[in-house]
């Protein structure tokens, strides 16, 4: 099934002739940011000097730090009050990334949402329970538009209570659900101890963190649904930017909206279709925040050609990251986050550790933080103080629960060189 | 009253909750000669604090510190029990009547007889609130 056929399935040449179109406008728009002005001046290039779709190759890249740097409305194309909506995403150092919206955006995330509902075959028949954070997290509202567009029956549950999210599945006979793969498998043990049906269900979607095929058997198993795969980024408008198709191999991305390249993490070099890189992204149809060539820190290939479906060139699903970017409960954590907090406490030493485990389906993670030498009362309540603070303050900053142990000063690791100061045991064990 | 004579210093030392770190402290202070008379492991989440009294408490200071460990002395105050039945029960009572608050507590029984070490928050107002109450209070003499 297809929500817009024609540009599902555009024919390589149309294609490509819309992209450029797409690229020069977005170049264009950009001009309207401070960073752009001066990002393309600095390389020499105007906007006439993008002719082929090639030329993108003469734009240096965009990081995730540029767009920190440019907190709060640095990267706004258009006036505050063209910009319906904000949605932000975890910053390294404490201030998060900030995103905007136009009207045009919203509507344009939403059909690339319905798009990829529709792709796997969910229509306005179907009743949907939405099973992730609908604040600043763009997957809980994200979603949320987009099968109200297609006309389906919403349910925007949110996270928790896990018990009475089950009751409604039952109760209102929902047949597709959206969720962190880990979060649904958790989903499905609940519902055994209830001795809860889960009959009505037929379609899990499921992102935000990387999951496995074998997660993949397990899910279909345990929910009696078909599991699919959804790709995105709050950089891109939010989930959305690619989804698996029925053949359950590889992800759509779709061409008219971001033009793509893999590329050598190490020296930028772009990579052949089958070869293994850093998914780079230049949105063609963002008004309020116009991005070139924003490295997405993803790793992923250009597959071949030719899905059964028709429609366009897929990637793999993503196999990591080129940064250090840990994704936890599908939340992003960067281990910075972890630094900048403890630099704060000056009861606790700045090495640490973190351990990241999958305890009944759930990520868990353990910091490990040194007691500070100057700070030691000798009092055990001293202690235990420290303890709840330190958690205190990493939930704050990562919006995360997380378990502390304070360790002896001195007996981390310290390291020469790039410090390996995560360890995730998660691997892929269901 | 000479308060101060009454005052003991405890020596705490942090320490991960994982096997062998018992071990390296007692092998520390036996290599320093220093003898303890009386400890305590108390135990929180994933660490604990190993109290001890000792009779050279600044050598195992240095010596543990040296080595790594988070040492810190710790005010603690000593009083004199009766080594029988009953003995902890007309100590616990007289603490409890003279409204001393205790925030963790230890004992051992030695050849003088038995003694309850206390930690309280307001040491010297225990000691005065201690000696009015009849008990008798350990000089840490005794000890170091």
């Amino acid at each position: 099934m297809f929500w817009d056929k024609k540009i599902e399935t555009l024919k390589r040449d149309e294609l490509k002739s819309l992209q450029l179109k797409r690229l020069k406008k977005t170049v264009r728009q950009t001009l309207n940011v401070d960073f752009y002005r001066q990002h393309l001046s600095n390389a020499r290039i105007r906007v006439e000097d993008i002719r082929t779709l090639d030329d993108i190759e003469k734009i240096p890249f965009t990081k995730k730090q540029d767009l920190r740097d440019g907190y709060p409305f640095g990267f706004l194309a258009v006036p505050l009050n063209n910009v319906v909506r904000i949605h932000t995403t975890s910053g390294t150092t404490g201030k998060p990334t900030v995103v905007g919206y136009t009207r045009k955006d919203l509507d344009t995330w939403a059909d690339l949402i319905a798009r990829n509902m529709t792709m796997v075959g969910i229509t306005e028949d179907d009743v949907f329970q939405n099973m992730v954070n609908y604040g600043m997290f763009t997957g809980g509202l994200g979603f949320h538009y987009g099968a109200e567009k297609i006309g389906m029956t919403v349910i925007p549950s949110a996270t928790g209570n896990t018990k009475r999210q089950i009751e409604m599945i039952a109760d209102f006979g929902v047949t597709t659900i959206h969720c962190t793969p880990s979060y649904a498998m958790h989903l499905s043990e609940v519902a055994e101890e209830m001795h809860a049906s889960l009959d009505s269900l037929r379609t899990g979607i499921f992102g935000a963190e990387p999951w496995s095929e074998t997660m993949r058997h397990s899910l279909e198993e345990r929910l009696g649904v078909t599991a699919f795969d959804s790709y995105g980024l709050s950089e891109l408008f939010g989930p959305g930017v690619a989804f698996e198709c029925p053949e359950r191999n590889g992800l759509h991305i779709w061409h008219d909206a971001y033009l793509i390249e893999i590329i050598n993490p190490q020296t930028g070099e772009q990579l052949s279709d089958g070869e293994r890189g850093e998914l780079v992204v230049t949105p063609l149809m963002k008004e309020a925040m116009p991005l070139l060539r924003y490295r997405t820190g993803d790793i992923t290939m250009k597959m071949e050609d030719g899905c059964i479906c028709t429609r366009g060139q897929k990637i793999a699903r993503i196999t990591g990251r080129s940064d250090d970017m840990l994704v936890i409960r599908g939340i992003n954590v960067f281990p910075s986050q972890i630094e900048h907090v403890l630099l704060k406490i000056p009861e606790v030493g700045n090495q640490f550790m973190v351990y990241v485990d999958r305890v009944n389906h759930l990520d868990e993670m353990i910091v490990d933080v040194e007691i500070n030498r100057d700070n030691f009362s000798g009092e055990l309540a001293d202690l235990a103080r420290i303890q709840k603070k330190v958690v205190k303050e990493l939930r704050d900053a990562l919006e995360l629960r997380t378990t502390v142990k304070l360790v002896e000063p001195g007996s981390l690791p310290r390291f020469e060189g790039k410090a390996k100061r995560v360890i995730d045991r998660r691997g892929d064990t269901i | 009253m000479d308060v101060k004579k009454f005052v003991i210093k405890q020596i705490s030392v942090f320490s991960e909750n994982r096997p062998g770190r018992l071990a390296a402290i007692a092998h520390a202070l036996g290599e320093e000669n220093v003898n303890i008379l009386a400890f305590s492991i108390a135990e929180a989440n994933g660490f604990g604090v190993v109290r001890a009294l000792v009779d050279q408490p600044e050598k195992a200071y240095k010596k543990l510190s040296s080595i790594g460990f988070n040492v810190a002395f710790t005010d603690v105050i000593a009083v004199h029990m009766q080594d029988r039945p009953g003995g902890l029960y007309e100590i616990a009572k007289m603490l409890g009547d003279a409204n001393i608050n205790i925030e963790y507590s230890y004992a051992y029984s030695g050849k003088e007889g038995a003694v309850l070490i206390l930690r309280v928050d307001q040491v010297v107002d225990a000691i005065e609130k201690i000696s009015k109450s009849g008990a008798t209070l350990i000089e840490s003499s005794v000890f170091h």
